[in-house]
C-alpha cells in the first residue's frame, strides 16, 4: 500500500494541433519524444479549435498541454486556450508551445500565461528535460 | 557499358587502390563512421565503371525526349526553352497579391503561382469561426468570384500560366479561374495553368484535407474527364512528392509514394472509362529539392524513368506524351532554417542548381524569410534573382544532363529506382495507395522516418549550420505582418457580395450541385455555374461535407 502511494502516476500531456495548418511534423516527433521519455501522451491530431483542445486536456486529465503552431495564428490561438482554461477552473494545466514564433512574440505569448516556447532548434531532450523540471502529475 | 577487359582492368587497379587506401586510413582514419545522405542513405567513397556494369545506354538512359527520358523530357531542354521561373505566391488580400505578381512579373518572373490562406484552401470562408486568427497570413484569402476577378487585375491570361496549390477545393478554383478569364475575353480553351488536386498526399502529408479519399477521388477525376474535353491546356493534377518529403520522408519514399499516388489516379481515371492517352498527357508533378545535392539530381532522374515504364507497361499508354513525367520543383522549406536566416540563401541557391541539373520544367526558390512567414518584397527579389543568376550566368543550361554518365549519378539513379519499385510493388499488395492510406501505411513510414532524422540531428550526427554547429546569435530579420485592416476589409466585401448577387440563384446552383454530388453526375459544369453567381467556397464545400461526411485526422504519430 505504501509503495503504491509514493509511486507517482505518470505526467500525463496533450500535444495538441489548433487551427487550420497542418504542419504536424513537429508535433508529432515531440509527441513521439515525450512517449519514449515515459510520459503519457495524448495527441489530438489536426484541425482543432481552442474549444475543442480545452475540452480534451479536461476529459484527459492532463498535467500540461503543448501546443503547436506554424501558421502565423498563434497570437489568437494560445491566450484563447489559456483563457478557456480558466473559463473552466483548469488553469492548473501547464500550457507551453513550439513552432513558428517571431521573437517579439515571445514576451507577450508568455505575459498571456504561456509558460515556455520551444522554438526552431529545441532537442527533444530539452523539451523532455523542462516538462520534468515544470509539470508534476496533478493530484 | 563497358568491355570484359576494361572491366577487368579496372577492378584490378580498384584492388590496388583499395590496398593503399587502407594503409592510409590505418594511420588518418576517415572524419566519419558512416557517409550519409540527408535521408541517411550510404554513400560510397568512390564509385568507378564497376558500379554500372551492367547499365545498357539505350535502354535507360537514352536521348533527352526519348523513352524513358531520363535525361529529360524536352530534345533541347533549356538550350530551347528555360524552365518557368514561378514563384509561391500569396499574402493577406488579393489586392496585395495582385500587387506582388505584377511586381514579380516585372522583375522576370514567367509564371505565377498563388499561394491560398488556410481557411480557402480548407474549404471555409474569411467569416467561418475556423478562420479566426488565420486570414490571409499563410496566403491570400479568397472567398468568391470576386476576390479572383481582383487577384488577376491587369494580367493577361492568354499569355502567363497559372498555378494553383488547392486542393479539396481545387475544382472550384478552377472554376473561378474559369469565369474570370472568360470576363477578360480568354476562353477555357486558351488558357494554361495547374491546379494540385492530389488529395492523395495531403492525406499522406499535407493534411488539408476535408473529405474522405473515396469521394476526394471522385471529385478529382470529374475535374480530369472535364479538363481532357474542356480546358484543354490545363495540367489537371500536380501529383506531389514537395509535401511528403516536407513531412519528413526520405527521397526514396518520396519518390516512391508520389508514383504510387500517380498509379493510384490513372487507375481511378480509367475506371470511370477515360482513354489513358487522352489525360495521360495533363497529368504533371511536383518534387522537393532537399539539401542533398546528388540525391536529389538522382531521384528526378529515376522518377521519370520510373514514370515512363509504369505509363507504357502498366497502362499500356501509346502516345509518347503520356510517358512523359513533366514536373515543377520547389527548394526544400524544410531545410531553411530560422536561425541565421541568411545562409537560407545559399541553401536554395544549391537546391535550385540540383532541380535544374535533375530537368525540372518549372521552379520556386524559397526566400530567405519563409521559415517566418510570407516573404518581404526584398526576399523574394532576391530568391527570384538566384534563379536568373543560375539560368544566365552559370552555364549549367548550355548542355542537357550535364551529369548523365557519372558513375555515381547513374549508380545513384539506379539505387534510387529499385528501392523506390521496392515500395511501389509494397503497396500495390496492398491493394493500391487508397487501401495503404487507410492503413496508415505511408504516414507511419514518414513519421518514422522524421523521428530518425530528429534523432540524428539531436545526436550531432547530422550537421544543419546554424542549429547544431556553429551555433551563433543573429540579430532578428524584419518579417512581412498581416495588417488587421485587410481582415476587416475582406469580411466586408464578402457581406457585400452575399448581399448584392442573386441569392435565389446561388440557391438553385448549390442544389444542382448537392444532385450530381449524390448522382454522380460530372459536377464541374455545376461548379461553374455556381461560382459564376458569386457563390462562395464555403457555401460549396459546407454541400459536400453534408453528402459525403469529413474526413478527421486519425493522428498517427
Amino acid at each position: 500500500m505504501i509503495a503504491e502511494e509514493s509511486m507517482e502516476r505518470k505526467i500525463r500531456i496533450l500535444i495538441a494541433k489548433p487551427g487550420l495548418d497542418g504542419h504536424d511534423r513537429g508535433a508529432k516527433i515531440i509527441a513521439r519524444g515525450f512517449r519514449d521519455a515515459g510520459f503519457e501522451v495524448i495527441y489530438t491530431g489536426l484541425h482543432q479549435t481552442p474549444e475543442q483542445i480545452v475540452a480534451a486536456a479536461i476529459q484527459e486529465d492532463v498535467d500540461g498541454i503543448g501546443l503547436s503552431i506554424l501558421s502565423g495564428a498563434h497570437d489568437y490561438i494560445f491566450p484563447q486556450v489559456i483563457q478557456l482554461l480558466q473559463g473552466k477552473g483548469a488553469s492548473d494545466i501547464v500550457v507551453f508551445g513550439g513552432g513558428i514564433i517571431p521573437e517579439e512574440d515571445i514576451l507577450s505569448l508568455k505575459g498571456s500565461g504561456v509558460k515556455a516556447l520551444f522554438v526552431p532548434g529545441t532537442t527533444i531532450e530539452e523539451a523532455v528535460k523542462w516538462v520534468r523540471e515544470n509539470i508534476k502529475p496533478r493530484k | 557499358m563497358f568491355k570484359e577487359d576494361q572491366l577487368k582492368k579496372v577492378q584490378e587497379e580498384k584492388k590496388k587502390w583499395g590496398g593503399d587506401l587502407s594503409k592510409m586510413l590505418s594511420e588518418t582514419p576517415e572524419r566519419l563512421p558512416r557517409f550519409t545522405t540527408v535521408s541517411d542513405l550510404e554513400i560510397k567513397g568512390l564509385y568507378t565503371p564497376e558500379d554500372i556494369k551492367g547499365l545498357d545506354y539505350s535502354r535507360e538512359v537514352g536521348f533527352p525526349g526519348v523513352f524513358p527520358f531520363t535525361r529529360g523530357v524536352q530534345p533541347s531542354m533549356y538550350r530551347g526553352r528555360l524552365w518557368t521561373m514561378r514563384m509561391f505566391s500569396g499574402l493577406g488580400g488579393p489586392e496585395e497579391t495582385n500587387k506582388r505578381f505584377h511586381y514579380l512579373l516585372n522583375h522576370g518572373e514567367t509564371g505565377l503561382s498563388i499561394a491560398f490562406h488556410y481557411p480557402t484552401l480548407m474549404g471555409y470562408d474569411s467569416d467561418s469561426p475556423n478562420a479566426r486568427g488565420e486570414i490571409g497570413k499563410c496566403g491570400v484569402a479568397v472567398d468568391t468570384l470576386k476576390d479572383m476577378e481582383i487577384l488577376f487585375e491587369g494580367i493577361p491570361l492568354d499569355k502567363v500560366t497559372t498555378s494553383m496549390t488547392i486542393n479539396p477545393p481545387a475544382s472550384i478554383l478552377l472554376a473561378m479561374y474559369i469565369v474570370m478569364a472568360e470576363k477578360q475575353g480568354v476562353s477555357k480553351k486558351e488558357i494554361g495553368g495547374t491546379i494540385q488536386n492530389d488529395m492523395l498526399k495531403e492525406f499522406i502529408a499535407q493534411k488539408t484535407f476535408m473529405l474522405p479519399p473515396r469521394p476526394s477521388l471522385r471529385i478529382i477525376v470529374d475535374t480530369i474527364e472535364y479538363c481532357t474535353k474542356e480546358v484543354p491546356r490545363w495540367n489537371t493534377i500536380s501529383i506531389s512528392g514537395y509535401h511528403i518529403r516536407e513531412a519528413g520522408a526520405t527521397a526514396v519514399q518520396e519518390l516512391a509514394f508520389t508514383l504510387a499516388d500517380g498509379i493510384a489516379y490513372v487507375d481511378a481515371a480509367m475506371e470511370r472509362g477515360l482513354d489513358v492517352d487522352d489525360f495521360a498527357p495533363r497529368l504533371s508533378f511536383f518534387f522537393d529539392s532537399h539539401i542533398d545535392f546528388f540525391e536529389e539530381i538522382a531521384k528526378y532522374r529515376a522518377a521519370r524513368r520510373i514514370w515512363a515504364n509504369v505509363m507504357k507497361e502498366r497502362f499500356m499508354a501509346k502516345k509518347p506524351r503520356s510517358w512523359m513525367l513533366r514536373f515543377h520543383t520547389q527548394t526544400a522549406g524544410c531545410s531553411l532554417t530560422a536561425q541565421q536566416p541568411f545562409n537560407n540563401v545559399v541553401r536554395t541557391a544549391y537546391e535550385a542548381l540540383a532541380a535544374v541539373l535533375g530537368g525540372t520544367q518549372s521552379l520556386h526558390t524559397n526566400s530567405l524569410d519563409e521559415t517566418y512567414a510570407i516573404p518581404t518584397e526584398e526576399a523574394v527579389t532576391i530568391a527570384l534573382r538566384t534563379q536568373q543568376i543560375l539560368a544566365e550566368e552559370t552555364g549549367v543550361t548550355n548542355t542537357i544532363d550535364p551529369l548523365a554518365g557519372s558513375y555515381f549519378v547513374e549508380a545513384l539513379t539506379n539505387e534510387m529506382e529499385e528501392k523506390a519499385w521496392d515500395y511501389i510493388r509494397k503497396i500495390d499488395e496492398m491493394g493500391g495507395m487508397v487501401k495503404a492510406i487507410e492503413r496508415g501505411y505511408p504516414q507511419m513510414e514518414i513519421a518514422e522516418a522524421a523521428y530518425r532524422f530528429q534523432r540524428q540531428m539531436d545526436a550531432n550526427e547530422k550537421v544543419t549550420v546554424g542549429v547544431n554547429k556553429y551555433v551563433t546569435d543573429h540579430p532578428p530579420i524584419t518579417i512581412w505582418r498581416m495588417r488587421p485592416e485587410i481582415e476587416e476589409r475582406q469580411l466586408k466585401r464578402l457581406q457585400e457580395v452575399k448581399r448584392t448577387r442573386n441569392n435565389g440563384k446561388v440557391k438553385e446552383c448549390l442544389g444542382e450541385i448537392r444532385k450530381a454530388s449524390q448522382n454522380g453526375e460530372n459536377l464541374i459544369p455545376h461548379i461553374i455555374n455556381a461560382v459564376r453567381e458569386y457563390t462562395t467556397i464555403q457555401e460549396i464545400c459546407d454541400v459536400w461535407r453534408e453528402v459525403y461526411g469529413r474526413y478527421t485526422d486519425p493522428g498517427y504519430f
